[in-house]
């Protein structure tokens, strides 16, 4: 026993979260700052001893996530990341089950998984890599990829028009949904954060560049000279501002969000949305999801979306529980014997 | 008064029910096998249903059948041919008269046989009237309007009383087969006991056919026959999908695992699903999942976290969990995918048998991809395949398949219920120590080491890429893959020692061996047992396990001049009899979504023997 509770003080680190495997993702490419992330957050936000973490992931550049964390690890298939997950946690809810997932991988072939997922509100957290692009098999659109992507496999422009992530996790009842941009370091780890404390379904869109396939992808919200403008940082309870020195705000005329000139005199912070990340209608992070289909909006990144309500696997054991109780405990000798039985002598 | 009717004794009978599927017959056939059992008759059933859940009332193809065997001897199947057909419309009449056999009784409702239905059933005449039934002994009852009278001054509706007229030919059959009526009595009461109006209504239907029986002077004859010599013991009577259930539940509790089912919805597997979900007080924990693939792939996940872990299905289910199953392979997990077969391709004949999957299970996935296949032969041997699938899934960290199929599921046999403590345990061994932890370390058996989140200080991870031997690192070398594909096949083929060998009933060697596999041993075994009646020298075996095969498999059937393997398919069996022991198969193929008839399975045995009788 004495030993045990030695072992449960010691302090981690992000080292102890890294495996010994050497990370094999292309040079520059953004999954590095994520993994940097989680590592430094984790020691700060896993409140389980270490064994009972668990990292699961399907298929795609993303997916190699677990093999670098020093952690209990799951490489699946192709798209079935959350299922495989659900799974995990169902077998024994006290783990931290976290998934590691792409655009293709949970919105293309894994589409199913994720909107049930979000639907039962299973504890899992979910972090997307999206890169607007598949990578690993070299260069081709995505369920993500803007209409009119030039890829190999549309040499004349995509067809498609493209998934919205946020409101495709809102819309399926997710009760966490953020966005957070790779090389934002610090706002990316604060959003790590929030899904480690989240119990329920948590849903963390992730900005990540991929810089051989879709470089520059999300340039205008990464770059210097472009960021201030072209970013959204959503703050609960404050007014929604953004561009150089504060000077533009958000304000919403009934559904419809604009973006008003706060230097002119013409409008106040007062006259601004205030995010309210808690309310339980998912109409505003609905609205807030339509930014990035809006030309002159913003990007916001941050915690649309965050409600409570008792989870899935919460649901199956108390359901458990309570069987047990009203019943007493499965008796075997009991079920067979059971039924209508008779005799013979 | 009517006068004394007499009794005339029947070693088996069997009779069919037919009607709409709104009729209830499968209700109706369900009470008639359960009395029949607890008067102590050995009995096998057969439920044949539409795949539609209420066809247009009065269609062919609206017609529901449940047949049931019965008998004072051993029996091994529903019986080929019904010598009672109870129709209770034109349609049923139509569907099922071809079957009956010359002289059986024919119990027709009367009532249903106007213009409309008629009309609905293709008969340009009516067949009570035309000639169409001369060599049958037809009783033309007004079952309709006998419980109408019967139920005259209930509160319930036209409809409802309509509903009511099953119990009606019930109660006439069990009067005819002098079964009591008490054991359907008190299932009404149970059934029913928060509508009281319906106990009551049913019940006096039920009274008002045996009493019919009793009165009418058309019947001057019943039937009986006598309790069959069973082993002593406790029985229920019990079907392939309910026993697979409780298969389950006891490999659970045998070795202290917590189960997780993670399934959908699909015909004629659902019913295992259903059962399992209610047994949440031994902590079973079911997964109604979005897809067929998530139902697997949430079951790896809990096999990977420490659940016996299974998931259930049928035919195109599988197709759906082939990927998923090869990560099982790869991964080395324990997993049991139970594959309730049906007719195929495709959607196929969802309600009816079939056992075309074979190639699937054995075959059916990307890459060198070995799992263990099992099949059960009989509605209770599901119960204890069920536990022989968890054992070996367990001991050697590896999925595997048990094929049963729609009518060993949906069929019901008496079972002498076994006691806990007979039932095997199963080992489980978790590991635990850091020191020596390999992932991909394996054991004697070649099982690599279970070793489940939560555990301190063997943080590892698996995947579906090629493990390196020993550490399960993702590895790309050539050596590598090559030693591992082999590894796996070899795992797979060492089980053959911790099996039972192949036995062979009758004389272990002569000119014919019957092989079959899965759900046509009741048919094989009676086929059998009439053509040594006949004289002929036949022997038979049966496989439970076709991968790996019993080790004496090629023995045996070297021991013999002929080896005929009858199948539900084109021969999936003899191919892989051929490929593995280069010896001539005959094959024997009907797959018309039904069981085989003995009487098929004898005459091929005859032929086979080129008219010798094999003396």
């Amino acid at each position: 026993m004495e030993n045990n509770v030695e072992v449960k003080t010691a302090k981690l680190t992000a080292k102890d979260f890294a495996s010994d495997q050497e990370v094999r993702w292309c040079p520059g490419c953004g999954d590095y700052s994520i993994l940097a992330q989680v590592q430094r957050t984790f020691p700060e936000i896993i409140d389980v001893p270490k064994e009972d973490v668990v990292w699961i992931s399907g298929i795609g550049c993303s997916s190699r996530f677990p093999y670098y964390m020093d952690t209990y690890g799951f490489h699946g298939i192709h798209g079935r990341a959350p299922i495989l997950a659900t799974g995990v946690k169902l077998a024994n809810p006290k783990l931290s089950v976290w998934v590691a997932t792409g655009d293709g991988d949970l919105l293309s072939i894994g589409g199913n998984h994720f909107i049930h997922a979000c639907r039962k509100n299973i504890d899992l957290k979910l972090l997307l890599f999206n890169n607007k692009i598949y990578g690993l098999t070299k260069g081709q659109y995505s369920p993500t990829s803007e209409k009119g992507k030039v890829t190999k496999t549309s040499p004349f422009g995509s067809v498609d028009y493209p998934f919205n992530p946020t409101m495709l996790a809102t819309g399926s009842e997710a009760t966490f949904v953020a966005r957070s941009i790779d090389r934002h370091t610090k706002h990316l780890q604060d959003m790590i954060k929030r899904v480690g404390q989240h119990k329920g379904t948590a849903f963390l869109e992730i900005y990540q560049n991929c810089n051989i396939f879709n470089d520059g992808a999300f340039a205008s919200l990464t770059e210097k000279e472009t960021k201030d403008e072209s970013v959204l940082i959503l703050e609960q309870g404050k007014p929604m501002v953004f561009g150089k020195d504060g000077c533009k705000g958000i304000k919403l005329d009934g559904f419809t969000p604009r973006v008003v000139d706060l230097t002119s005199g013409q409008y106040s912070v007062n006259d601004l949305w205030i995010h309210d990340e808690f309310e339980e209608s998912p109409v505003r992070s609905a609205i807030l999801s339509t930014f990035t289909e809006t030309p002159g909006l913003p990007t916001p990144i941050g915690v649309f979306r965050q409600v409570f309500k008792p989870t899935y696997d919460q649901g199956l054991v108390a359901q458990i529980e309570d069987v047990k109780a009203k019943k007493g405990l499965g008796d075997l000798e009991k079920v067979l014997f059971g039924g209508n039985t008779w005799e013979v002598n | 008064m009517a006068k004394e009717k007499d009794v005339q004794q029947l070693s088996e009978v069997t009779v069919r029910f037919a009607g709409d599927s709104g009729d209830g017959m499968q209700l109706t056939g369900s009470q008639f096998s359960d009395t029949t059992a607890f008067v102590g008759n050995d009995l096998n059933t057969l439920p044949d249903y539409p795949a539609e859940i209420r066809a247009p009332a009065g269609t062919i193809y609206g017609v529901s059948g449940f047949q049931l065997h019965f008998s004072s001897e051993d029996i091994h199947t529903p019986g080929d041919q019904p010598d009672v057909l109870v129709a209770m419309n034109p349609a049923a009449l139509k569907k099922n008269l071809s079957e009956l056999k010359k002289n059986g009784i024919l119990i027709v409702n009367k009532d249903a046989f106007d213009v409309k239905n008629l009309k609905l059933a293709n008969y340009a005449t009516n067949p009570l009237e035309d000639g169409t039934l001369e060599g049958y002994t037809i009783f033309s009852v007004p079952i309709s309007s006998l419980t109408e009278n019967a139920l005259e001054g209930t509160s319930l509706s036209v409809k409802e009383v309509a509903r009511c007229k099953n119990f009606f030919a019930l109660g006439l059959m069990y009067w005819l087969y002098n079964r009591p009526i008490e054991n359907t009595v008190e299932w009404i009461e149970d059934k029913f006991k928060k509508k009281p109006e319906f106990v009551d209504a049913n019940t006096k239907a039920l009274h008002a056919g045996y009493n019919f029986g009793d009165v009418t002077e058309a019947f001057t004859t019943r039937y009986s026959v006598e309790p069959a010599k069973l082993q002593k013991g406790t029985y229920r009577n019990i079907s392939g999908n309910e026993a697979t259930a409780f298969g389950f539940l006891a490999a659970s509790v045998r070795s202290g695992l917590p189960l997780y089912l993670g399934s959908y919805p699909i015909t004629p597997a659902t019913e295992i699903l259903q059962y399992l979900s209610n047994f949440k007080n031994f902590g079973v924990k079911t997964f109604q999942a979005e897809d067929e693939i998530a139902g697997v792939v949430s079951a790896i996940g809990a096999a990977f976290a420490g659940n016996l872990a299974i998931t259930t299905t049928s035919g195109p289910g599988l197709a759906l969990k082939t990927e998923a199953i090869g990560l099982a392979v790869m991964t080395e997990l324990p997993l049991v995918i139970i594959n309730v077969q049906r007719g195929g391709p495709s959607t196929g004949l969802p309600t009816k048998t079939e056992q075309a999957d074979l190639l699937q299970a054995v075959q059916g996935r990307n890459g060198e991809s070995p799992v263990v296949v099992l099949a059960a032969k009989t509605p209770i041997d599901c119960f204890y395949m069920a536990i022989e699938a968890s054992r070996i899934a367990i001991k050697y960290m590896t999925p595997v398949i048990l094929l049963t199929d729609g009518y060993i599921a949906n069929g019901t046999e008496p079972w002498r219920i076994p006691s806990v403590d007979s039932l095997p345990k199963i080992d489980v061994k978790f590991r635990k120590e850091k020191e020596g932890f390999y992932p991909y370390l394996r054991d004697e058996n070649l099982a690599r080491p279970w070793a489940i989140p939560g555990t301190p200080d063997l943080e590892h991870r698996i995947g579906g890429l090629e493990k390196a031997d020993i550490y399960g690192t993702v590895n790309y070398e050539p050596d590598n893959h090559h030693k591992m594909i082999n590894l796996r096949a070899q795992k797979i083929k060492n089980i053959e020692n911790d099996i039972p060998l192949l036995e062979v009933d009758g004389e272990q060697k002569g000119d014919l061996l019957v092989l079959g596999w899965g759900g046509t041993y009741g048919a094989i075994k009676e086929a059998v047992l009439k053509a040594r009646g006949l004289g002929i020298k036949v022997s038979q075996a049966h496989l439970q396990y076709v991968n790996p095969f019993p080790k004496n498999t090629g023995e045996v059937l070297k021991n013999f001049k002929h080896v005929l393997v009858p199948e539900i398919n084109l021969g999936q069996l003899a191919k892989l009899l051929r490929s593995e022991y280069l010896i001539d198969i005959k094959q024997f193929n009907v797959v018309r979504g039904l069981p085989f008839r003995v009487s098929d399975i004898l005459e091929k045995i005859q032929e086979t023997l080129g008219g010798k009788n094999g003396k």
